[in-house]
């Protein structure tokens, strides 16, 4: 479990192990970081970094999992044979990702057992965007080119986090990542440059999913509460809101090129910076989504516990069948 | 083009719709699955074998468009046929249920398509051959997943005994329509483009006897049998409202690319 460090300590650290007092074990630890060591599990590490990735990790994997509902609701009614299977293949990898990502927070001594029913407790977070409905098709393109854009502008930055498998997980992650990204944004484009009716669908996504996506970056720096030990740790590298605009500056020339138009009437270009000024984000509506008044939280989190309940007596059958093939081979042997 | 050609190649068509209407149902009635699964390793195996039978279903689609010779795309033949032009098996067609069912369903189907897939990969029409040749690969693996939950569940709790033996009465009669043939079924047979479907049964009954015994089961006691899908699109009430959904985005924007 978190905490018991000496349990975690490895022996091919003896510059850890042998140091005197937790004061000075964690000005080696932060030493390390700042000499841009990636911190392994077996390493000692401060209890308070242990929780922190364990929150962020699991959190994240949490985000793979519930991100698999919004998508699933349109496997069944997608246009094509094509672009069902893409989705298909899309999901999928969610789902892996969700399962790298469990294994990264068991590395931290965490089980996942322990972290899903953190989620089906409520008391662990997914991104809150998945609290939001998918209506169209279009929705499902905008999936791709939005919030796994934005999603990428975040894990490449995680890329170089200082925590090993958080870190080599999100290279891997990444990969797939551009892959939905691109497949999302041609989903959009044939949408954009199709029939009217097509033409609407994919700006009503867009009307409705831009605001969302600016907010999966986070609360903007001043009120991000947790930032401050996240570069110290160098869990994190840039801010909430660096992040943010390089997503504006990315995705505002995407949008000109679909000839789509981003709902935000105080979007200009600013040549002195050499970046897109935007209008201010509604973070009420943020901390409502967040806080239950979405217009899928309660459907979300139902659905995984629903799996979950439904499929024990699976995960025991499965259990109890290798017990007995343990016990016959005993018998044998 | 000379009458039994016409003739030989309707029949084609037809029983190649046969060969992807089922993939394709089936693969739906898997994607309800995603996201839903008992645990996230069944999410990607399930996601898996959908991605397979898709893929089988394309090729067969746009195979048996090439051959019908109307310019029919895969996709106008998957989403815009009503339900009585549809071929498939009535048990892929059955509601999920639960996980038994579910896994009940797959390994009943899975051990005859890997018999029927062998067969085709000896088909002389060299284009199923091919398609048949590699989907007898992915098949073996969906046979092989689909037993080793039928043995978990028959061989693991007592709840999830009695799950797997209910499945197994409420699903076991849709299967004579495996081995039933119609004119189109021997004339394929005939032809050497696909196997004697009646001279499977023998060994699907060696196969799920074996797998049966393994998960410490008896054979099913249930002796009703139904069909008429693969032959007459003569479909339980399920399929319907599967292909409302499944067509939906079609009919709703007829004509349009996606």
């Amino acid at each position: 479990m978190a905490g018991s460090d000496s349990s975690q300590q490895g022996s091919d650290r003896p510059e850890l192990v042998a140091a005197p007092d937790e004061a000075a074990m964690e000005t080696a630890f932060q030493a390390r970081i700042d000499a841009e060591t990636r911190i392994e599990p077996r390493d000692w590490m401060p209890d308070k970094y242990r929780k922190f990735m364990i929150r962020q990790i699991s959190q994240h994997a949490h985000s793979e999992y519930v991100g698999m509902l919004p998508e699933g609701n349109w496997i069944t009614r997608a246009p094509t044979l094509r672009r069902k299977a893409a989705l298909l293949a899309k999901i999928q990898d969610e789902a892996g990702h969700a399962a790298y990502l469990y294994s990264a927070a068991e590395t931290l001594g965490t089980t996942r057992d322990q972290t899903l029913e953190d989620l089906h407790s409520g008391k662990a977070k997914y991104s809150s965007i998945f609290n939001y409905p998918v209506l169209t098709w279009a929705d499902i393109g905008t999936i791709g080119w939005l919030v796994d854009g934005a999603a990428i502008v975040n894990q490449v930055a995680l890329c170089r986090t200082s925590y090993g498998p958080y870190a080599r997980a999100m290279v891997r992650i990444c990969k797939e990542e551009s892959f939905h990204q691109r497949q999302g944004f041609e989903i959009i484009t044939t949408l954009a440059h199709g029939a009217p009716e097509q033409k609407e669908m994919a700006q009503d996504a867009l009307n409705r999913w831009w605001w969302p996506a600016l907010m999966m970056f986070g609360p903007h720096d001043a009120d991000s509460p947790n930032s401050e030990i996240a570069f110290k740790w160098k869990v994190k590298r840039q801010s909430n809101d660096q992040l943010r605009q390089r997503f504006v500056d990315m995705t505002v020339p995407q949008a000109e090129f679909l000839g789509l138009k981003v709902p935000d009437p105080d979007l200009t270009w600013n040549a002195e910076t050499g970046h897109y000024d935007f209008g201010p984000i509604d973070w009420d509506e943020f901390w409502r989504v967040v806080k239950g008044d979405g217009l899928c939280n309660r459907d979300r989190l139902a659905a995984r516990r629903t799996a979950h309940e439904d499929g024990a007596w699976v995960r025991d059958a499965a259990m109890a069948h290798a017990a007995k093939k343990r016990a016959a081979k005993q018998d044998a042997a | 083009m000379t009458a039994s050609a016409t003739d030989h190649d309707a029949a084609l068509f037809r029983y190649l719709l046969r060969l992807g209407d089922t993939s394709h149902v089936l693969c739906h009635r898997l994607g309800e699955w995603c996201g839903h699964g008992p645990i996230m390793e069944e999410d990607i195996a399930l996601t898996n074998v959908a991605l397979d039978l898709i893929g089988q279903a394309r090729l067969f689609y746009q195979y048996a468009g090439e051959v019908e010779g109307k310019g029919r795309s895969e996709d106008e033949l998957a989403f815009l046929r009503p339900e009585r032009d549809f071929n498939n098996l009535l048990l892929v067609e059955q509601p999920n249920g639960d996980y038994a069912h579910t896994m009940a369903r797959q390994f009943l189907f899975d051990a005859w398509n890997l018999l029927l897939f062998r067969g085709l990969a000896q088909s002389k029409d060299a284009r199923i051959a091919e398609i048949a040749a590699k989907a007898v690969k992915e098949i073996t693996y969906h046979r092989r997943h689909s037993s080793s939950w039928v043995i978990r569940m028959g061989d693991g709790t007592e709840v999830s005994r009695t799950r797997i033996v209910a499945a197994f009465e409420q699903l076991m009669g849709f299967t004579p329509e495996f081995f039933h043939m119609d004119d189109i079924d021997r004339q394929m047979a005939e032809a050497g483009i696909g196997p004697d479907l009646a001279a499977l049964r023998d060994p699907w009954m060696a196969d799920v006897e074996a797998v049966l015994a393994e998960a410490t089961l008896d054979w099913p006691s249930a002796t009703w049998s139904v069909m008429g899908g693969r032959h007459e699109g003569r479909h339980t009430e399920h399929l319907g409202h599967l292909l409302a959904e499944m067509q939906s985005t079609q009919r709703q924007y007829p004509g349009l690319n996606w």
